[in-house]
Parts: structure tokens; C-alpha cells; sequence
């Protein structure tokens, strides 16, 4: 403890950390968040209800969540690390128990007033275990296989279940954030091919498993035009209405795909179409560059924590966010086939938000937390 | 310090490792904004399309059907409102309960309902769903006032075909119906495939049934998703089918069918001698067209096809009988061509022999001594079997078809059958056997092969009359709407008399005046003049076979010839024993009664033709109702009274 100095922790009251915070970012956030409810009031046919002012409001809160969210310091965070991510596959064995029917599948569960899904808590929960974990790895812990085996696990109990609800979509999501920390983590590029070859051979296997929905869903992703008025009709409609589009769009309100409700769940997955379609490529792009921008600070201040959990969290926070923002928008454009993700900040729907605003939380407390320095084998215990 | 140094490699493997993240998710977000620019400005002009053909939809607006008139301007196929009970079942919520209601006011058969409860499950909601059609205004006014208690149910005009003269015009009209699958697939005009589009389908309503039709006009809407009109973009009104005038006197044909009606089976042609003007055609029976434009149960329908009587066809064009005695004009007008002097006398003793075979005059004691005027008058056989014999068969042929028979004559008005003139090439060609001389004979006096139409008989009568060479027709003018009123329609028709009797002036007063259009016929005056006089004896001398039958009035007699056509050959013995009178005959075996006439005599206007099937003879069945029909044409005549100028200046006749 002779370079005590060198090693401090610096502590830091509730006012100073407040104006630690990020403001440029949640400046950014609210931004897209503004254009969500742009898009819903022009969805509602030029109407705040249904979507626009609860969207708004839902916003509001979720900012306070974040805030408060972001207040906690980042080692409260560490601990809690793995009681959140038990609590969150808890929720989803619960949901899998008693969860109601909705869209198909079980995906919602009641707590008292809320309607929970626990899938997106595992979203952000995942992401908190696996850099809770390869924060008391070392160098040398990493290149051993052996000490993957723990993570793997990790991974694979909530996939198995929120594959079973049946989410294909979601469980492809748990399982490519959790591959970008692994990778961010340090483990060897091989291992990966590894798994992706085995994972390539699973797919027959994996095939059989899937849902009838879920494999007309891939056929179809494959070959839209072979059914414009069954499955390919989302997908084709949704083309139609961007490239209806053009460079500079149709306006508000004018955009005739979504108005006459060519444009299935406009609101939600596709949201992104109709933004194109009223804004056309300039307001697409950017709508893109927005998000590249709330990115970057993401990547930004992963760099700049001075612990390795800190920077996993920000990391791994920042590419789900990227996730859902790439698979919906290459979906609506048909280049993915049509999974239910949403866009972030801008389409509608509670939980979604609520999971973002408080994942976004946790990366402005890294932030705010980034001189903290967490000892590689965990906190309590100072050795 | 360790732990820094660890800290340190982590962090370098770790900043490593995040700038190739960011370099894929960079690369990510790069394919979708190219994906994007693919999309929105390569493709633009692709998805652009689709999208307003996603967002535009055409409605065809069926035109008003042109209406047909008549001479004068009276409608005689016009469009009513169909006033119908329509039912959009949204706004009905709950539909049963609105039928029941419903049912309380207009009594709903528990079939008809099923129809509609099957359309409404299968059309979507907004989509109204035909309840009932023609209503009258009782149950109009009814539903209106408890329009309260019948949410979803409104009353929607349309239009439909009537005709007001019913059976009296239908083989001239004919009668619209919906449009037949065969008919849908060669048809190129689009209106065609709406829903509930009638077309004409026999008579008039056939023959001009495009230019009735008018164009469609197109309605641009926009719809959403499932169909429903959001709202009318452009509206292109179409054009109006235009409205046809006919040569048809209306109260003229009403007679006509009413002095038809006495008959079971009979027709008649009734035209204007110097314009070819059709002014009435009877057929009896005659079915109601109307039946067919509501939609004709499939019993009536087979009783109308199977009737014996045939009430579906137009006998006055379709018919073909064997114009008797009413040809022997024609053999006269060849004979006279042939050079044969008309006073030249040939003995009648009753009979004519050739080889062995005798050839019967219908006056089984004989008329004596003959010259051509008296075999005319008196309608001698003998004397047309010895003429036939010098002329021989292909020179009558000849003249036949100068006169308009054995052809169709073109009448604008579907289904005329041409009939036969028989000739030593045709029996060759037709029949594989070489002409008998005897059949000449036979053919002379009009039976045997020779096959006409009343129509064919009066256009026959109409050149004789008038040394013209007149072919029928109906339509006088196409018009566009509403420029016409009975007025004008008045004065074309004093044009039109004015016309024939100055030709030239005729020529250059307009269409109308078609008088001076047809050329003189090939025979001269002369021999017309002689066979002129000799109808003129038919009815006006004594012992002309239609003495009995001539009108009296001054100024309005007739010229004409009656025949009579067998149906059934008359044995040697029966000859013996004395021919059985037509009366004692079941009907189907007696003869068909023949007339033609033109009346006046010495100014000839009109023509006529009369067939009576089965009626008996020529002269008392069908000259009658001739004579009947040539006295109210000139009774009805619109210059009868008055001259032109009184009549253009005049308040339309009362018709209604």
C-alpha cells in the first residue's frame, strides 16, 4: 500500500457526482427520444394519444431512473452484479411457470402493477454477470479454457430459457452481447471460430426446435416476394414505404404507406420505415448517425474507466443498444429476417424503455465512477 | 504496483479489442446506410410506383345508358331509378337484429336472407351488401322514417333499363341483361366486369348496344390497407351513351300489336316507302322485356323457349314462309323483262299439264281467259305456270333478288334470316339434283323452295311502290342527349315527307332526308306502272281476290295481293273429293295467310307485309289487318291534316 496515493478512490459526494454526469449524452438520448415521439404523434395520424405523450412520459421517468441509476456508485453495481443477473433468471423461470400468453408466446409476467418482461431485465443482467466475471480474470485466466466454462454458463441458462418462451430473437440477442464481451474480454480469436463452426453445424439441429412461425418467418426472410400478401407482406410493404421515401421523404404525416396502413405495427418494430418514408434518406441517416454518436460515448467512456468491470459494463451496454438498432433497422429494410425488436428510444413500448434508460444509467455511473479502481479479486475483502 | 501492471495489459488487450468492435459496428451501420441510399434513391422510382398503385384505386362510373326513341321522341327504352336497400354491417353492429327489424317493414324469405347473411361474412365490413332492389316508393318512404331503428341499412339509387311499352316493342327493342361469362372474355371495354352491368342483348338494344353505352367514366381513390376508400382524388366523368331515334311511330306499333294480338301466331312490317324507315314490326306473341332486366326466373325462361309460338322470335325477320301468290308480282316484273306481252291472253281451264303431271289452279273450274293485269287481280295460277315455262326459273331468281328478296335486307336489327330464291345452280349445289321443270312452276306461284320474310315481302312492295330500291331500317339518327326534343323530332319527320316529295331539295336538308339516297331500280317504269295497275285491281276493281277488303275513304286506298302458302300438300284424291276448307282443319295443318299493299294507291307512302301462320287464306286472314294497319299509318300520318309548317310550329301530339 506504498503507492496508497497512486491508488485512490476517489469519493465523491451526491452534488459532485451530479455534475459528473454525462449531460452531453443524455442530451442525446432525449433527442432520440424526441423524434420517437415525432414519429408516434405522426403514427397516431397527427395525434399525441395513444403513443406520443405517454411515450413522452415514460421518457421522463425513465430519465429519473437513470439518474438515480447512475447516483450508485459503481461498486454497489459489482456487488450486486450476480444477485441481479440470479434475480433476472429467476423472473424468466417464473415466467416459464406462471407467465400469461401474449403474442404467441410467454414472455410477460405480473409484478404487482407490472407488466415485466423478464427477457429484457436478462438483457441488461447478462451483461452485468459476464463482466462481473471476466473482471476477476486475469491475463492468463483467459487463455485457459477451463475458465470459460463458467461464463458459457452464464450465457447458456438464459438463452435455453427465453428459447424456450419461445424469443428466438432475444436469446440471438443474449448471445451475441455476450459475445462481444467475451471478445472485448480478451478471449482468443480462435475460440470463437470454434464456436461458430459448431454453432453453424447446430443449425440443422437447431431447426428442427424452432416454431412453425419461426421457420416460416426465416423462409420468408429468404424469398419475400414469393408471398406479397402472407408472410413476405410486412417485409415487401415496408420496402415499398422506404423507397417510397426517396432522398428527402414524403413529410409528416404524408407518408401514404403508413397513414393508409400499408405499414403493419408502425408504431413499434417499424417505426423506423415510416420515419424513412416521412424523412426519406436524410432523415434516416440521420437517425444513424445519432445513434453512431451515442455509440461512440459509449466506447468513449468504456476507454476511460480505470476498471476492467466498468469498461466491460459500458462496452457491453453500448452493443446491445447497437444490437437492437442494427437488427431492427436491417429487418425493416429486409436485409434480417422479421424478429420483434424494437428501436431504441424511439419506438413504442414500456419495458423496452425502462430497460434502456436504466442500461444507460449504468453506463453514465461508469462514468461517473471512472477514477474508481475495483481490485481484480473482487471488493470487501482488501487484500 | 501488480495489480497496476495487470490493470495496465488488460487494458491494452481490452482498448485493442474495442477498436475492432467499433470498427465492425462501424462497418454495420455503413451496410445500412448503403442498404438505405439502395433503397431509397436507387430503387426510389421502383417502390414509388408500388406505392401508389398500393395507394390508388380506380373505380369505373358506369354512364347512363342512351335511350331509345321513337320517331316523335317518345322514350320507349328509358333508365329508372332502382331505388335498393343496402347494408354496411359495421355501421349495423349487430346485423341479425337489423334484418329482423328490417324484416318488419319489407318481408325478407328466409332464402333471400341466407343470400345476404353469406355476403356480409364474406365481404368485408364496410363493404354495403345489396339488401333487396326495386323497391317501390311505399317501402322507400317506409324504410326512410325508421331509419332510426335500422342502423346500417341506407337506400341507394341506381339506375335500370324499363320500358314502358312492355311486349309491344320487344322484338323491336329487345332487352338488356347481365353480362355472360363468354361475353366477359373477348370483351375489351372495362365496363363490362362491374358488377351488376347490363348489356343489350337482342333487338335494337343489341345491335346499337355500344354506341348506348357510352364510355366509363373513372372515379381515382385513395385506399388504405384492407380497401376502404379514404377519399376521392380525380373524378372523369365518362360519356353518356348516346340517345337513339327510331323510324318506329310508337302509336303506330302499339296498333300494330294490338290488331295482332286477335292471332296466335302472326307479323307484321309496316315502312316508309321512300326513307326505308321501319314505323312498326309486330310479332305475336311477344314476351315482356322487362322480365329479363330484372333478372328472369330460369321457369319463365324455358316456358318462353319452349312455347310452341315461339314469343322469343321476331317472325317479321326471322320467319321464312313461302310468299305464295304475293310473288307472282316478281314473276310478272320478269316476264315483262323477258319481253312477253302483257296482253297476251293464256286460257285458264283450271289446271295446266305438263307431261303427266297436272298442275292445279287454286279456282278449280278455271278463270277463262287471261292477260296479265286480270291473272294479277284474280291471282290465276295457270296463267303464271304458262308464263314461268317461257321466262324459266333463274330470270325469276334474278328479278327476285332486284326486289330484296331471298337476302337479308341489312335491317339494323340482329338475327334476320335471309330465306331461299331457288335457282337451277342452287337445287345443284343445295340439294345434289337437277332442276325439274315442274318445279318452276310450283316456284312461280310462290311455294315450293321460295322462302321470304315479311320483312323481305315488304321491302318487295316498297320497290314496286316506288321504283326505288329501299332497304329497311330503324335507327333515323343517333343523337347526343337532350338535344332533341319532340318538336324537333316533329319537324325531322315533316323533312322526311317533304324530302320524297322533292328529292333534291331532300338531298340537301341533311341526313334525315334519305329519300333521294336510293337508286332507281333496274326495271322500267313502264313494267312498274303495269304491275302497279294490277295491285291496284287486287283490292280496288271488282273481282280482285281483296275487293272486299279496300278502303273506302278517298285519298287513302290501298294497292295490293294476297297469297296463301301452303303448309301441307294437297292429294289427287282429296282434289276429288273437293279440297278440305282451311276452318275444318286442326290449326297447325291450315295455310298461312299472305298480304303485301302500299297505300295511298296513286301517291304510295307506305308498305306493308302480313303474315298470318296458319290463318287460311291471303285474302281473308291477312288483308284485313293489312288494311287495318295502312288506314291508322295515314289516319296517324303527321301531314295528313296539317302541312309541315303547322306541324313544326305545333305542341307535340298528346302521347303519354
Amino acid at each position: 500500500m506504498s503507492l496508497a496515493g497512486f491508488n485512490r478512490n476517489p469519493e465523491l459526494s451526491l452534488g459532485q457526482k451530479f455534475l459528473q454526469v454525462n449531460w452531453g449524452l443524455i442530451l442525446l438520448i432525449a433527442v432520440l427520444a424526441a423524434i420517437g415521439c415525432v414519429m408516434l404523434y405522426s403514427a397516431a395520424d397527427g395525434s399525441m394519444t395513444p403513443w406520443a405523450r405517454r411515450h413522452a412520459l415514460r421518457f421522463g421517468g425513465g430519465l429519473v431512473l437513470l439518474l438515480v441509476v447512475a447516483m450508485f456508485d459503481i461498486r454497489f453495481w459489482f456487488r450486486w452484479s450476480y444477485p441481479i443477473y440470479l434475480a433476472g433468471l429467476l423472473l424468466l423461470v417464473a415466467v416459464e411457470v406462471m407467465g400469461t400468453i401474449g403474442m404467441g408466446a410467454q414472455r410477460w409476467i405480473q409484478v404487482g402493477p407490472l407488466t415485466l418482461q423478464p427477457s429484457e431485465v436478462m438483457k441488461v443482467a447478462i451483461v452485468m454477470a459476464l463482466a462481473r466475471y471476466f473482471h476477476g480474470l486475469s491475463e492468463e485466466d483467459i487463455v485457459r479454457p477451463t475458465k470459460l466454462i463458467g461464463p458459457l454458463v452464464l450465457v447458456a441458462l438464459p438463452t435455453v430459457l427465453v428459447l424456450k418462451q419461445p424469443d428466438l430473437g432475444t436469446s440471438l440477442i443474449l448471445i451475441m452481447v455476450s459475445g462481444v464481451l467475451f471478445f472485448a474480454a480478451g478471449v482468443r480469436l480462435w475460440k470463437f471460430g470454434v464456436v461458430a463452426a459448431l454453432g453453424a453445424g447446430a443449425v440443422p439441429i437447431a431447426w428442427q426446435f424452432l416454431r412453425d412461425y419461426q421457420k416460416q418467418r426465416v423462409l420468408t426472410f429468404l424469398n419475400p416476394e414469393s408471398d406479397p400478401l402472407g408472410a413476405g407482406y410486412h417485409i415487401l410493404q415496408s420496402k415499398i414505404a422506404l423507397g417510397a421515401g426517396g432522398m428527402f421523404g414524403k413529410g409528416l404525416l404524408e407518408g401514404s404507406q403508413s397513414h393508409l396502413n400499408f405499414l403493419p405495427e408502425k408504431q413499434t418494430d417499424f417505426i423506423f420505415t415510416m420515419l424513412a418514408e416521412e424523412f426519406g434518406l436524410i432523415g434516416g441517416v440521420a437517425l444513424l448517425l445519432l445513434y453512431a454518436i451515442v455509440i461512440l460515448y459509449g466506447f468513449a467512456i468504456a476507454l476511460r474507466a480505470r476498471n476492467q468491470y466498468g469498461r466491460l459494463l459500458a462496452i457491453g451496454l453500448t452493443a446491445n443498444l447497437f444490437l437492437y438498432v442494427f437488427i431492427n433497422i436491417a429487418m425493416v429494410m429486409g436485409l434480417i429476417p422479421v424478429v420483434g425488436v424494437p428501436l431504441p428510444l424511439v419506438s413504442y413500448g414500456g419495458t423496452a424503455m425502462l430497460a434502456i434508460m436504466i442500461s444507460f444509467g449504468l453506463v453514465i455511473s461508469v462514468y461517473v465512477h471512472r477514477d474508481i479502481r475495483i481490485p481484480r479479486r473482487g471488493l470487501g475483502e482488501e487484500d | 504496483m501488480a495489480l497496476l501492471n495487470e490493470d495496465h495489459s488488460r487494458f491494452k488487450t481490452f482498448s485493442r479489442r474495442a477498436a475492432l468492435l467499433g470498427g465492425g459496428k462501424a462497418l454495420l451501420f455503413g451496410a445500412l446506410a448503403a442498404r438505405l441510399y439502395y433503397l431509397q434513391v436507387v430503387e426510389a422510382d421502383k417502390y414509388a410506383t408500388l406505392a401508389e398503385d398500393n395507394r390508388i384505386s380506380l373505380r369505373l362510373l358506369p354512364p347512363p345508358r342512351g335511350r331509345i326513341l321513337d320517331r316523335f321522341g317518345q322514350p320507349l327504352a328509358a333508365n329508372e331509378q332502382n331505388y335498393k336497400v343496402v347494408l354496411v354491417a359495421e355501421q349495423a353492429k349487430d346485423v341479425e337484429r337489423t334484418l329482423d327489424r328490417l324484416g318488419q317493414i319489407i318481408e325478407l324469405k328466409p332464402g333471400e336472407r341466407e343470400r345476404i347473411m353469406t355476403e356480409v361474412r364474406k365481404k368485408r365490413a364496410f363493404v354495403p351488401v345489396t339488401v333487396r332492389e326495386y323497391l317501390d316508393w311505399k317501402a322507400v318512404s317506409r324504410i326512410e322514417v325508421n331509419a332510426p331503428d335500422l342502423p346500417g341499412i341506407s337506400i341507394d339509387v341506381g339506375q335500370t333499363r324499363a320500358y314502358p311499352y312492355g311486349a309491344q316493342m320487344a322484338h323491336v327493342l329487345g332487352y338488356v341483361a347481365a353480362v355472360s361469362e363468354a361475353e366477359l372474355k373477348d370483351a375489351e371495354d372495362p365496363l363490362l366486369e362491374l358488377p351488376g352491368f347490363k348489356i343489350g342483348k337482342n333487338g335494337l338494344e343489341k345491335e346499337y348496344d355500344e354506341k348506348l353505352r357510352g364510355t366509363a367514366g373513372t372515379s381515382t381513390i385513395e385506399v388504405n390497407a384492407v380497401g376502404r376508400t379514404i377519399r376521392e382524388l380525380k373524378r372523369e366523368e365518362g360519356t353518356p351513351g348516346k340517345d337513339l331515334v327510331l323510324t318506329v311511330d310508337s302509336q303506330l306499333q302499339t296498333y300494330v300489336q294490338q290488331r295482332l294480338s286477335a292471332e296466335k301466331s302472326a307479323s307484321v312490317v309496316l315502312m316508309d316507302i321512300a326513307t326505308g324507315g321501319v314505323l312498326a314490326l309486330g310479332s305475336v306473341p311477344s314476351f315482356d322485356p322487362n322480365a329479363f332486366n330484372l333478372g328472369i326466373s330460369s321457369a319463365h325462361w324455358r316456358n318462353l323457349l319452349n312455347d310452341p309460338l315461339h314469343p322469343l322470335t321476331n317472325k317479321a325477320t326471322a320467319g321464312l314462309y313461302n310468299p305464295g301468290s304475293t310473288y307472282k308480282m316478281v314473276v310478272a316484273l320478269a316476264a315483262l323483262e323477258a319481253g312477253i306481252d302483257p296482253a297476251q291472253e293464256v286460257y285458264c281451264p283450271g289446271h295446266y299439264k305438263l307431261g303427266n303431271a297436272r298442275f292445279h289452279c287454286w279456282k278449280r273450274y278455271g278463270h277463262g281467259k287471261m292477260d296479265m293485269h286480270a291473272a294479277i287481280k284474280e291471282s290465276c295460277d295457270v296463267y303464271f305456270y304458262d308464263v314461268s315455262r317461257k321466262v324459266g326459273v333463274d330470270k325469276i331468281a334474278e328479278m327476285s333478288r332486284r326486289l330484296g328478296l331471298g337476302d337479308e335486307t341489312g335491317l339494323d336489327l340482329p338475327g334476320e334470316r335471309g330465306g331461299t330464291i331457288p335457282t337451277k345452280a342452287w337445287k345443284r349445289a343445295q340439294i345434289g339434283e337437277p332442276w325439274q321443270g315442274g318445279e318452276t312452276l310450283v316456284t312461280a306461284i310462290g311455294q315450293g323452295f321460295v322462302l321470304t320474310s315479311p320483312l323481305q315481302l315488304a321491302v318487295m312492295t316498297a320497290r314496286i311502290a316506288g321504283g326505288h330500291a329501299v332497304t329497311p331500317h330503324f335507327a333515323r339518327d343517333l343523337q347526343p342527349r337532350g338535344d332533341d326534343g319532340p318538336k324537333a323530332q316533329a319537324v325531322d319527320a315533316a323533312q322526311e315527307v317533304a324530302a320524297k316529295r322533292d328529292p333534291a331539295a331532300a338531298a340537301e336538308a341533311g341526313p334525315a332526308a334519305r329519300a333521294g339516297l336510293f337508286p332507281k331500280l333496274d326495271i322500267p317504269d313502264a313494267h312498274l306502272r303495269l304491275i302497279r295497275d294490277a295491285m291496284d285491281a287486287v283490292v280496288n276493281e271488282q273481282g280482285g281476290t281483296a275487293y272486299g277488303k279496300r278502303i273506302t275513304r278517298d285519298g287513302w286506298a290501298m294497292a295490293g295481293k294476297t297469297g296463301t302458302s301452303q303448309v301441307r300438300r294437297i292429294t289427287m284424291a282429296e282434289r276429288r273429293q273437293g279440297v278440305i276448307d282451311n276452318e275444318d282443319l286442326p290449326w297447325r295443318r291450315r295455310d298461312h295467310g299472305l298480304y303485301v299493299a302500299y297505300a295511298p294507291v296513286h301517291a304510295p307512302r307506305y308498305a306493308v307485309a302480313v303474315v298470318v301462320e296458319h290463318g287460311g287464306g291471303g285474302s281473308s286472314a291477312a288483308a284485313p289487318i293489312g288494311r287495318d294497319v295502312l288506314t291508322e299509318a295515314q289516319r296517324l300520318d303527321p301531314l295528313a291534316n296539317d302541312s309541315p309548317e303547322q306541324i313544326a310550329g305545333a305542341a307535340p301530339r298528346g302521347r303519354s
